[in-house]
Formats: structure tokens, C-alpha cells, sequence
């Protein structure tokens, strides 16, 4: 059921900025995060990682670091209790577990091996250089154009691919679907102006600073207890208790905080390997705390891949026809981003006729995990390149030209859903009125060259499942359990939520994170979802806890229920002037019925879909390739900022990254198909002196979907800065770069040939 | 890593004895911004850190009418802290100042650098063109190393069995002197070279450029001494005509490798723009 709110204009809380309830925690130092769990009797796991790209496994002698002073247990796939059975596993669950701890075959350098329990982290290090691995060195496939090349080598022996229905074995493209809408064959006929051109873009990480790490304890009574930096404890209970072949009910997932994740937390690696180590280790507490290198070599990256765009205008300026062609690095098992990727390549606009050939390709790389709109900066960069060139050949106003081409309400997407209430247009106008776009660039040194770009991008954010529950403390506070993991400053954007409902300012809202015991099924944060569904959820709480005082307080009141109001956090008796306020209440509450409480869980199943604009101005030392961005602004349509501060922070935090992955970040990949660049030193991300203040506009064009017009904000402003660097380097070297990164060396490159 | 002594001498003689008598197995810690970095990553295999911080020649830092002589523990931020150094001496600190970041210059410095004799190190090139000698301390007595002569291959140099870096000296060549020193990195800072240069000019009394230092870093093996280019130099009018000649020697005087950082053709061309600008740069801090 979909129910349409209309927005309101004015609201107490909601468009505030409060000092948010974990503030003081974090920057004193004293939050817990999974680094800082300590247990009684704690003992430290390490992981042995494959050193080969692609290899089989011959044998693993584990007898000389079993012998070593101080180890309590090493463990390699054999031991996972779900691979007693292997013809019994799910296809999904066995490439998950396979991810794990490797069975047979090593499919990525960084891939685990075996893992050893020690009194101390250094032994286990030690340890770990004592197993023996015997391995038969397999060529490795490196990117997409190897994987899909004749008599490629086979990553998945086992594979039964589904390439547009028919089963297909010996193969690495893990999956082949095909989305259309009117008949794109055909309509490139009838376009004026037809520009087909290829991308290629690298692997990239989200490179949070904090790693992964687990804490475990499988203890006598056959209990898992987990503590580990994760966007989703549920899921790391429900995949941990999958691959131990334990009920769900056996393992308590401890909420921690979360220094960074982007959707690389999205993914379980340690949990399930230091409660394997727990309790062969006599049950005692293992922890399990990754180094940087292994962050990059074995967790899961954002795809690179190929992707061709063919796009057909008419003269009047309107797109009748686009294609594109995907090719997504998996890694090394089947699932990158490729269905979102399909979905959001020509989401912005409203094309009549539309092919996206869609492929999951697996290449030996570690298996890709979300990113920030997975799928989306990738197929965003392609397109809107494209989109900028098809402006300049036809000399058409490149805001103008997408506003008149944009999405709006009725228009389908590419998988043929129908838009609800978005406001991408009014994002484009406000790009178009913005200082910067009117504003020329301010070309300081005479010796550099400058351009601008603008690009767009989409992301249709999640909804799913989510609960909250409320209790009014006799103080007239309320205390509030949630289930999110808290990424970006949602507990207090939830509590905003209940806080405005309630009529009660947010200093009263007391939000905690409990453990998967102790409150219902929350969905991972993750598709920008948490401020849109489990806001939507906490809002339902609030609404049953306001129905629950309005019967106590007809209770105190002697009047029924009917003939009480609620407002602005005061009860009112429409017959009398009776009035009492929620504190009030509290005080009183206790005869009425005992502790008012509620909860609501909810399923959404639609989000409110997200669009932004990046305008971009660069300067470039023509001799060198230095490319520094030096005014950037983010248009984005937020539906409604619940916490303004930390909406813009969204905003900034992506718009960054966009620009690190459009510039510098790349997987190097060496011949033997290892990362060379396994550290922050060469992996460059950009640092503070890289960035200018980005400037934020917000639209609020409210999200019929939720209650206050939520729509996701985290992911959206990722999009559009692949392809507004792009643009603006063309404009700035007459040049275009048709890859990333678009780093020095192929900037001169495009300088010495354009 | 397996366990390891630490050591903190207070005497020379005591250091060089240690290190001589663990050989392979000690190596000195200065700042230990690369040296812990190593150990944890397994590059060493050690049973005793010497900490020589506590050796009161490795901490002098002298500025004399004549000469600079800088001790081998001595941290960058010291150099940029003194005006007077910060004159004679720009070319170090360039690099002094570019050294990774606040906190790395607090502890690390040019001893270090230099003994970790990398390719790509930021302070050795500016060493070179400011003519500076290494000054070794072994077991059977000292002797003296011009700083283009010390590394031998990357991360190797010529210090033998029990030897340490003491200092290294610097003549102070005069307010006829110029020197500067640039890596290009894609980033604007926390990034490790795709090549560098740096420079430093002397000008005789009539305007000619009397001494010309070129060195090179990331570009081959070792930090490189360009002499063909240094040479090419001498005697010459300081102009545009002379500095791209320069620079386009000293293109052919190093040998990049492809890697994730840089490509061949790249590192050159960016010696032969580093080299013009920083003979510039050099020649315009003449007398400023
Ligand atoms: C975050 C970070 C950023 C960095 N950025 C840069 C950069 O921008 N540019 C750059 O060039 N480097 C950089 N480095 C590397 C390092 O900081 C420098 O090389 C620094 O100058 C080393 O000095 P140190 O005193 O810390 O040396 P140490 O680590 O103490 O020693 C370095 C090596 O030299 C040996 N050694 C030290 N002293 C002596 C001696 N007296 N005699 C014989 N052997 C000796 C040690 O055993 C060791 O092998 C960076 C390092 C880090 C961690």
C-alpha cells in the first residue's frame, strides 16, 4: 500500500540541527567500537590470505603451526560446519562461504586460506607463516575483455549462468539480462544525431579508515556472541548462523559503532571465522582485526568494467533512443552492482526506447561489495559524458538540453517502474539559478589551464525493513531502540523524527542500538534507507505511543477516548479545557496501566528516488597533468533534510569520494593480476588539501512515500562527479578521457594528441 | 614480527660496537618513520633496535659561517624552525617541508632519509645540490661519502658492516646561491614522488652562473647526480635557453621504470618540466 503525505510546512524539530546523542562519545574518544571490544580471557585471530591472483589448492599443512607455543586452533574451509555437506549448500550461501575461507580454489590474492587462534596478535601473525600451502598457479583473468575472451580461463567450474534464460556452464559472465522499452532498434533510424562511444573504468574501494574487525564468542552452551564493524548486525547473524548451521536464535549480533563503511560493510568476512576459531579454541573469546593491506586485497570494492553508450537525438533536442552495453566486474564471485547499474544508466531521462544489456563478469579480483549508489557513478560516468558531448556537437545549453530530456513524474525507468513524485527538475533549475553556474571560473594563474563540467546522477534508495520501539520513562523522557547501524548521524535524524511526532524537543529522545535479541528485524543501513524506513518506522512508534496516552489519559481524565486531542505534545479534552502535557502524564501514569510502550515494525517497499547534479571547475598545470578541483557544487534533491548539517555532510562526504574515484583511486593491477597499490600511500584517495569547500544546494521536493518526504541523501552525490570532472577536463584540454581514473598521465596524454 | 631488543647507547663508540657485533640483525633507529613501518612489514628480521637519539653527535645541528653540519637524528622540523638555515640552505627546506606531514617532520629527518636510500626519497636530492658529505662512523674508524656517491641501489648504500651515519655537512655557499627542490605528486601532499629534481645555481661576479647542481629523484635505481646537465650549465648566462638545454639533458640522464605510480615517458617529461622550473626557482631565490 502506498499512502501519499503531503508536506508540511513548518515543523519544531525537523530542519533543526541538534547536537547529535553519540557527539559526545565520539569526540571524547569513549564510543566502542569493534577495535575497542575487550572480553575476559580475549584471544587474537589472524587470517592466512592467498598470495596468487588465481590458483588451486594442492594441500594445507597446518601441523607446524598447530605446534607453535601459544596457537589454540587453525582452521581452513574444512572446518565450516556447512561444508561437512557441500551438495546441500545454496548456490548463493556456498559462494558467500567460499568467500570466507577459500575451498579448493584461490580466486583473488588477499582470498583467506586458513586462519590460526593465539594467545596474542603477533603470535597468530607468527603462526600463520608456519602453515604450509601447496598451490597450482593458475593464469589469472584480470578485467572483463580477459574474462569474456575466447578460451579465457574459468574462475567457477561449477557455474550455471543465466544469459537471458538460457543456463550456460564454462563461463564467466556470471549472469546476462536485457531490459527494453519500446524498440530501440528501430528508433536509431529515426534520430538526427547518434554518439556511440566506450568507457573503461578501474576497480575502486570506499576506503573507510576503520577496518574490519570481529569479536567471537561460541561459548559451552552452544551461544555465538559476535561484536564487529558492521552496517548490518542482522546480517552478520544471519550469515554467520548460515554458515555455522546454527538457528538464528543461537547467535547475538552486538551493535558497535562504525568508523566508515560506504557499503564495504555491507559484506560478512571475520565474524564467522573468529567464532570458528572461539570455539575450537576451548571457547574462549577470538578477535580478529584486519591491516590495511588486507582492507584493500580482500574486501569488497566497487566494480570497474566496460561500458558502451549509444544515445540518438532528434534536431528539436529531444533523446528519442539510448543502449547501453555493461560489463561489471563481479570479482571473484557472481553479484556486483549490475542490476542497479542497468536501472540507473538512463534513469535521469525520459527516452521512449531503451536496450541495457546487462553482464555480470567474474574476474580475479575480490569479490565487489556496495559503494556508495552501487552501480551507479560507473553507468552515470558513460552516459552523461556522452550527454555532455551530444550538447556540444548540436551547441545545446547543457542544463536546458537535460531539462527538457528530464524524468519526472509517469516517466518509466529502464526496467519499466513508474516515477511516483520526484523532483529532478526542480534540481536542474536550481542548478541552472546556482552562483557557480552563473559565476565564471576563477582562472588565477595564468600559467594553468581551466574547465568546467556539470553532470547529473540518480539513485532510487531503499526501503525494506525496519523497527523501532519506544518507552516513556516516568521523567517524561523517551527511551528509543532501533535497529539501524548508524552510519551518518541516524539515531539522531530517527529521534528528529519521533521528537517532532511526539511534540517534544530531541533532548528527550534517548536513542540506543541494542543487540539482534532485543528489537525487531532492522535491514542493513545501506540504499540510503535508514532516515527514510526506519524514520518512517519510528514515526508509526510515536503515532501508537500517542494512541496508548490518549487511553490513559481518559483514564485520568474520566472521558472517553474519542474526546481527547493530541497537539504539539499537549492533551486536550475537546469538551472541556482540560490539558496535560507528555511529562505530565508520565508522572501520573503509573496507576493507569502501568509503563506506556510501543513498537512498530514496518516493510517498505518503494523509496523515494534521488537525483543530483555536480558542477565542477578545474585547474590544470598543462606541463604536468596536476589536476586540482577548485570549486564544486552539489545540487540534490533530499526530499526533506531531517538534520540539515548532517545532510550536507552526506552530500560533501560523496561528492569527495566521487571526485577521488574520478581523479587518482584506482586498483593497480600487476601482470600476475595482484594489487600493487595495497596502501593509503598509493592508493590515492584524496587528502584535505586536495578538496575545496564544496557548496551544497538542497531542494526539498517532498517524497509522497513518507510521512515528512524523506528521501535517501547518502548515495546520490557519488553520482554525478565521475562524469563532471570529466566534462570539465574536456572543456579545460579540448580533450575527453574516456576512462578512469583520469589521472596526470592521461590528462598530458590527451594534451599532447587533442 | 618476532620479538626484538632495544637499545639506546649514549656514546658512538658504543652504537657502532652493538651494530657491529648484530650485523644484519640491528639496525639504527632514528625517527623510525621508515623503520617501524619495515619491521611490521617484514622487510627486517631483527633482534635489536638501536635507538641512537640518545648519542649526543646525533643530535648536534651546527650553522656555521662555513658550513652546516646537521647530525643524523636530527628531525626536519628543526631545520625550518631556524631562519638562518631556512636562507643558506632553501633547498632543504623544501624538501624539509614536504617530508610527509607535521607529525613525520617532528620525528624524522635527513639521516634517516638518507640511510633508507630510496629511490624516491625527498631528502636526498636537495642534498646533493647543496654539495652535502655524509660523515660514516665504523669500528675501525670514520670516513667521509659525498651524498650522490651513498646509495648504492634502492634501499641499499655503501655503509658496511657496523657502520652509522654521524652527520652530514654542508658548505655554505654565499647569498650568490640558490636552491630549490619539487616532486610532482597527483595529490598535494601524503603521496611519494613520480619524479623530482632539484636544483641550485651559483653565480659568479659577473652574472654567469659559476657552479650548477642538478639531482634527481624516483627516476632510476637511486637518487641521480645529473652531472651532464649540472655541467651543461656552467659558465653560462642564467636564461630560458640555457635552463631547457639543462633540462633536456637531464631527461637523458635518468631511467625510469613503469609501475602504479608513474610510467616511463611520463617521469621523464616531468624531469625535463621540473628541471627548467626549479633552475628557475633556484635562480630567482638568488639574493632573496
Ligand atoms: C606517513 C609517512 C609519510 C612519509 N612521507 C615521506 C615523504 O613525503 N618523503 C620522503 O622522502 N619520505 C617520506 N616518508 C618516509 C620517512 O619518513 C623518511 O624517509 C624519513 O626521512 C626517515 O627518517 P627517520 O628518522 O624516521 O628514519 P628511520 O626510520 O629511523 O630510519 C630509516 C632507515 O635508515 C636507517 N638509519 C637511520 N639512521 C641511521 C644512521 N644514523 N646510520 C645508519 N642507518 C640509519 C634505519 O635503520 C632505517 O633502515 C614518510 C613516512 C611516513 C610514515
Amino acid at each position: 500500500m502506498t499512502i501519499n503525505f503531503e508536506s508540511k510546512k513548518k515543523y519544531n524539530v525537523i530542519g533543526t540541527n541538534p547536537i547529535r546523542h553519540d557527539g559526545y562519545d565520539k569526540v571524547t574518544g569513549r564510543a566502542i567500537y569493534g577495535a575497542d571490544v575487550k572480553l575476559p580471557g580475549l584471544i587474537w585471530g589472524e587470517v592466512l590470505r592467498s598470495p596468487y591472483a588465481h590458483a588451486r589448492i594442492k594441500s594445507i599443512d597446518t601441523s607446524k603451526a598447530e605446534k607453535m607455543d601459544g596457537v589454540f586452533a587453525v582452521i581452513t574451509s574444512k572446518d565450516i560446519p556447512i561444508n561437512k555437506n557441500r551438495s546441500g549448500i545454496d548456490v548463493n550461501l556456498k559462494r558467500d562461504v567460499d568467500n570466507i575461507l577459500a575451498y579448493e580454489k584461490v580466486l583473488y590474492k588477499g582470498h583467506p586460506v586458513a586462519a590460526v587462534s593465539a594467545a596474542d596478535r603477533n603470535t597468530a601473525k607468527e603462526a600463520c607463516k608456519l602453515i604450509e600451502v601447496k598451490y597450482e598457479i593458475l593464469e589469472p583473468v584480470k578485467n572483463v575483455d580477459e574474462a569474456i575472451a575466447k578460451n579465457a580461463p574459468i574462475l567457477l567450474e561449477d557455474i550455471e549462468a543465466d544469459h537471458l534464460g538460457k543456463t550456460v556452464n564454462n563461463t564467466n559472465i556470471a549472469k546476462h539480462f536485457r531490459h527494453e522499452l519500446g524498440d530501440a532498434n528501430n528508433e536509431f533510424k529515426n534520430s538526427d544525431y547518434i554518439l556511440e562511444k566506450e568507457f573503461n573504468l578501474q576497480m575502486v574501494h570506499q576506503g573507510y579508515i576503520e577496518p574490519h574487525n570481529a569479536t567471537a564468542h561460541w561459548d559451552e552452551n552452544d551461544h555465538l556472541s559476535l561484536w564487529s564493524s558492521t552496517q548490518g548486525m542482522f546480517a552478520v547473524r544471519d550469515l554467520t548462523a548460515g554458515f555455522l548451521d546454527l538457528p538464528i536464535s543461537k547467535v547475538t549480533s552486538n551493535y558497535v559503532e562504525i568508523g566508515g563503511g560506504f557499503g564495504g560493510k555491507t559484506k560478512v568476512y571475520l565474524p564467522p571465522v573468529a567464532a570458528i576459531l572461539s570455539k575450537k579454541s576451548g571457547h574462549k573469546p577470538v578477535k580478529i582485526i584486519m591491516d590495511r593491506i588486507s582492507v584493500f586485497q580482500g574486501s569488497g570494492p566497487a566494480p570497474g568494467g566496460k561500458i558502451i553508450v549509444k544515445i540518438g537525438v532528434t534536431n528539436e533536442g529531444k533523446i528519442n533512443s539510448g543502449a547501453v552495453d555493461i560489463k561489471l566486474e563481479a570479482g571473484a564471485y557472481p553479484g556486483s552492482a549490475i542490476p542497479a547499474a542497468a536501472v540507473c544508466c538512463l534513469a535521469c531521462y525520459n527516452i521512449p526506447n531503451i536496450r541495457v544489456d546487462a553482464y555480470d563478469v567474474l574476474v580475479n579480483k575480490p569479490k565487489s561489495a556496495a559503494y556508495r549508489a552501487p552501480g551507479s557513478p560507473q553507468v552515470s560516468f558513460a552516459v552523461e559524458s556522452v550527454i555532455d558531448e551530444i550538447c556540444e556537437k548540436m551547441t545545446w545549453d547543457k542544463i536546458d538540453f537535460r531539462i527538457a530530456n528530464a524524468s519526472k513524474e509517469g516517466t518509466r525507468k529502464p526496467d519499466g517502474v513508474l516515477y511516483h513524485k520526484i523532483g529532478f527538475i526542480e534540481t536542474l533549475e536550481a542548478a541552472k539559478n546556482s552562483d557557480h553556474w552563473n559565476s565564471k571560473i576563477d582562472k588565477k594563474d595564468k600559467n594553468k589551464i581551466y574547465g568546467r563540467g556539470i553532470a547529473c546522477g540518480y539513485w532510487h534508495n531503499g526501503g525494506n525493513r525496519s523497527t523501532v520501539d519506544l518507552i516513556l520513562q516516568d521523567d517524561g523522557n523517551i527511551a528509543l531502540n532501533e535497529g539501524s547501524a548508524d552510519i551518518g548521524g541516524t539515531r539522531t535524524s530517527i529521534s528528529m523524527q519521533v521528537a517532532e511526532t511526539l511534540g517534544m524537543p530531541v533532548e528527550s529522545i534517548h536513542p540506543s542500538i541494542p543487540d539482534t535479541d532485543k528489537i525487531g528485524f532492522t535491514a542493513t543501513t545501506g540504499g540510503s534507507r535508514t532516515t527514510y524506513a526506519t524514520g518512517y518506522a519510528g514515526w508509526e512508534a510515536a503515532n501508537k505511543l500517542i494512541e496508548e496516552m490518549k487511553k490513559r489519559v481518559s483514564i485520568l481524565w474520566e472521558e472517553p477516548e474519542e474526546e481527547i486531542d493530541f497537539a504539539d505534545g499537549n492533551f486536550y479534552s475537546k469538551k472541556s479545557d482540560l490539558k496535560m502535557n507528555i511529562e505530565e502524564l508520565a508522572t501520573k501514569i503509573n496507576p493507569t496501566g502501568g509503563p506506556v510502550t510501543s513498537t512498530a515494525s514496518v516493510n517498505l517497499s518503494a523509496a523515494g528516488n534521488g537525483f543530483g547534479i555536480g558542477i565542477c571547475d578545474l585547474e590544470i598545470d598543462p606541463h604536468t597533468g596536476k589536476t586540482d578541483v577548485i570549486r564544486y557544487t552539489a545540487v540534490q534533491d533530499v526530499g526533506k533534510a531531517i538534520y540539515p548539517q548532517y545532510a550536507e555532510g552526506q552530500i560533501r562526504g560523496g561528492a569527495v569520494q566521487g571526485i577521488g574515484w574520478a581523479l587518482n583511486e584506482e586498483y593497480y593491477i600487476e601482470k600476475d593480476g595482484t594489487m600493487a597499490n595495497t596502501s593509503f600511500l598509493d592508493y590515492r584517495m584524496p587528502t584535505a588539501l586536495d578538496m575545496p569547500n564544496i557548496d551544497v544546494i538542497m531542494v526539498e521536493v517532498a517524497n509522497p512515500l513518507h510521512p515528512f518526504g524523506v528521501r535517501g541523501v547518502g548515495e546520490v552525490p557519488i553520482v554525478p562527479p565521475l562524469a563532471a570532472v570529466g566534462n570539465a577536463i574536456k572543456d579545460a584540454t579540448g580533450s575527453r578521457i574516456y576512462s578512469t581514473p583520469m589521472k596526470p598521465r592521461k590528462i598530458l596524454e590527451v594534451i599532447d594528441n587533442g | 614480527m618476532q620479538p626484538f631488543a632495544y637499545s639506546a647507547p649514549t656514546t658512538l663508540e658504543e652504537a657502532v660496537e652493538i651494530l657491529d657485533k648484530h650485523g644484519e640483525k640491528a639496525r639504527p633507529l632514528a625517527g623510525g618513520t621508515d623503520l617501524l613501518v619495515q619491521i611490521r612489514g617484514g622487510r627486517f628480521d631483527l633482534d635489536t633496535v638501536v635507538d641512537i637519539k640518545k648519542i649526543p653527535e646525533l643530535n648536534e645541528i651546527s650553522n656555521g659561517n662555513d658550513e652546516l653540519v646537521l647530525g643524523a637524528a636530527v628531525p626536519c622540523h628543526k631545520l625550518y624552525d631556524d631562519p638562518s638555515i631556512s636562507k643558506s640552505y632553501p633547498g632543504l627546506i623544501d624538501a624539509a617541508t614536504l617530508i610527509g606531514s607535521i607529525q613525520i617532520q617532528s620525528r624524522s629527518g635527513f639521516g634517516g632519509n638518507l640511510c633508507n636510500s630510496t629511490p624516491s626519497a625527498d631528502g636526498i636530492a636537495p642534498l646533493i645540490v647543496h654539495s652535502a658529505v655524509a660523515n660514516i662512523q665504523g669500528k675501525s674508524g670514520s670516513r667521509s661519502v659525498p651524498v650522490e656517491d651513498f646509495c648504492t641501489g634502492p634501499g641499499s648504500n655503501v655503509l658496511g658492516k657496523g657502520e652509522m651515519l654521524v652527520s652530514i655537512t654542508m658548505p655554505n655557499k654565499g647569498d650568490k646561491f640558490g636552491a630549490a627542490y619539487e616532486r610532482f605528486i597527483p595529490r598535494n601532499e601524503m603521496d611519494i614522488a613520480v619524479a623530482a629534481v632539484g636544483a641550485s645555481i651559483m653565480l659568479d661576479s659577473n652574472g654567469k652562473i659559476a657552479e650548477a647542481k642538478i639531482a634527481l629523484a624516483s627516476v632510476g635505481p637511486t637518487p641521480i647526480f645529473a652531472t651532464k646537465a649540472s655541467e651543461s650549465l656552467k659558465g653560462k648566462e642564467p636564461n630560458e635557453a640555457a635552463f631547457k638545454e639543462a633540462a633536456s639533458i637531464a631527461k637523458s640522464e635518468c631511467s625510469p621504470i613503469e609501475d602504479m605510480r608513474g610510467t616511463a615517458d611520463q617521469r621523464k617529461h616531468l624531469v625535463e618540466v621540473l628541471t627548467e622550473r626549479m633552475l628557475i626557482k633556484s635562480l630567482e631565490r638568488i639574493g632573496g
